[in-house]
């Protein structure tokens, strides 16, 4: 299968090439931040003279705030960075020709495709992790005691979130030769699934829904509804089996 | 026994017709040169040998492997393209494991193959250099060591020296020679004199079909096309268009080329020619240098299978 070779030489690169580093400082870099800007906000306008007026209209921050904050921040940025890292995934390979090298080996088609998903996900895994630690950390010595469990599953939807856009760009990257064009491509796709989660009755279905989903899970508050979290897995399986039937009768 | 059998090749990109009925047939443990002006469908072929392309129609076989279809690349085959692309943050000998793993081959076989090869493509004092930083003819020579790394029965090079100095030219060339019967080599150039040089079997391929395909010595005997050269004197050299057309006008002269200072006249049989050139040198004034009846060279043979004046890949 060389799924495992694939897989090795893919995490390699991420780490050669920084974007391991690079997502974890960004994602931790916000983790950290968020509950500390929830905090300090109402602070930092008053200790400005021509703000302070402001400072005491915003309400006594709470771990609500920083738990949003942080949701915010975190899909915000890790969308950003999956789109990213993942538009020039195979465009790029195919553009300067490293895929006519691998390819003419006994490298399946299906094993390049997926260890790529594979080794990007693994990066969002380290970088939402971090980012978990230092928000966890924060939040707690800042507000209070999150509950354990409900912040990982939290933290997890939100990787899932990251993943169906880094799957999306993937499917795009792999159609063409280009990475503007798998990058327009998501963002297409980007924009289609806010205006539908706008939609009442239809927005529970977008990916999008997995958000209010991680808010509501740490928050305790209840989950009308689990469609997101299904169609976000099928999103991902579908583009990346749509990404393997284009690129196996593809020429490269 | 053949290594690479293909039979009534095509292949259109959109209006263009790459190949039309290719035909090429590749001896085991032979080194086969393959010829053919810009377009002429040399790329193509090698890129549907390597499973990187799809023919509309035809039949490849390689090394009796079932046929070869995009997406499923024979086992037996090690592919240099004409411009080698590498993950510019690897190391060679990091490239090299990397090929070999995906040949499925054991770390201690990876390890001493690698370290065989960096030796013999000259790499060994840039092993532990990022990719990144090589010169083409460095990437050239690592292009050809990833393509030794499984061992290849069949070895595809499109353009293996294209990129190299004299010296790593020589090199490569000499390293195929040494692969003489021990694997099947189909390479594509543009530099004839190295296919005369190192290739037991030469095919001329244009517009997309085979136009011949013979043993080196065979094809040279068989369009042994004499030729004079003429190299003028710097007293005539200005006027060389005019002589050009006027030995144009010689019965029995197929071609009359030009190279600097050299008119080169091509025949069939250049003795009857000689006295007629002779006496038109003498009537016009024209201050020679030398003259010289030579051997014919492939160049000669390709350029009148082809009507190309220039040779290219």
């Amino acid at each position: 299968m060389n799924l495992w070779t694939a897989f090795k030489k893919e995490f390699l690169e991420q780490r050669r090439t920084k974007k391991l580093l690079i997502a974890v400082i960004v994602l931790a870099a916000f983790g950290m931040l968020s509950p500390l800007m929830a905090k300090l906000i109402p602070e930092i306008f008053a200790s400005i003279p021509s703000m302070a007026f402001y400072a005491n209209l915003i309400p006594t921050p709470t771990v609500n705030d920083a738990v949003m904050q942080y949701v915010k921040n975190l899909t915000q940025f890790g969308v950003l960075l999956a789109v990213l890292f993942s538009m020039g995934a195979v465009a790029q390979e195919k553009e300067k020709g490293t895929t006519a090298m691998v390819l003419s080996k006994p490298m399946p088609r299906g094993s390049f495709l997926i260890a790529k998903f594979l080794g990007i996900g693994l990066t969002f895994l380290a970088a939402v992790a971090a980012s978990a630690l230092g928000g966890y950390y924060y939040t707690y010595f800042l507000f209070e005691a999150l509950p354990v469990g409900s912040f990982l599953a939290m933290n997890g939807l939100l990787l899932l979130y990251m993943l169906v856009y880094a799957a999306v760009t993937l499917f795009f990257s792999t159609l063409t030769r280009t990475q503007f064009i798998a990058i327009g491509g998501a963002a297409g796709v980007l924009i289609i699934f806010n205006v539908l989660a706008a939609l009442p009755k239809i927005g529970q279905y977008a990916p999008e829904a997995l958000i209010a989903n991680a808010t509501n899970l740490v928050l305790g508050q209840p989950i009308t509804s689990w469609w997101g979290l299904w169609v976000s897995l099928i999103i991902i399986v579908v583009a990346l089996t749509g990404a393997w039937l284009a690129f196996r009768k593809q020429e490269i | 026994m053949n290594a690479i059998q293909i039979q009534d090749l095509h292949k259109r990109y959109g209006e263009v017709r790459a190949l039309d009925g290719l035909q090429l047939e590749v001896q085991k443990g032979s080194i086969y040169g393959f010829l053919g002006p810009n377009g002429a469908g040399k790329t193509t072929t090698l890129r549907i040998l390597s499973g990187l392309a799809r023919a509309d129609s035809g039949k490849v076989t390689i090394d009796g492997d079932a046929e070869v279809a995009v997406n499923h690349p024979s086992n037996h085959i090690g592919y240099l393209p004409e411009e080698p692309a590498f993950y510019t943050w690897m190391t060679p000998n990091e490239f090299l494991d990397y090929t070999g793993e995906i040949f499925h081959l054991d770390a201690k076989t990876r390890k001493a193959r690698a370290s065989e090869l960096i030796e013999l493509s000259g790499l060994k004092e840039a092993q532990k250099r990022k990719i990144g930083g090589f010169s083409h003819g460095m990437r050239q020579r690592l292009g050809f060591a990833q393509a030794m790394m499984n061992e290849p029965d069949v070895l595809l090079l499109d353009e293996p020296v294209s990129a190299l100095d004299p010296a790593g030219r020589k090199e490569i060339l000499e390293l195929i020679q040494s692969l003489r019967g021990r694997c099947t080599i189909l390479m594509s150039t543009h530099i004839l004199a190295d296919v005369e040089r190192v290739c037991d079997t030469i095919g001329i391929i244009d517009k997309g079909r085979m136009v011949i395909q013979a043993d080196r010595g065979e094809l040279l005997n068989r369009y042994a096309v004499s030729a004079i050269d003429v190299e003028l004197a710097n007293g005539s050299a200005a006027k060389i268009e005019e002589i050009k057309a006027t030995f144009e006008r010689i019965d029995g002269v197929s071609s009359v080329g030009i190279e600097q200072n050299t008119l080169h006249i091509a025949a069939q049989d250049v003795q009857p020619i000689l006295p007629r050139l002779m006496q038109m040198i003498m009537a016009q004034g024209v201050q020679v240098n030398k003259i010289e009846v030579v051997r014919p060279s492939l160049e000669d043979i390709f350029m009148q299978l082809t009507g190309e004046g220039r040779v290219e890949a």
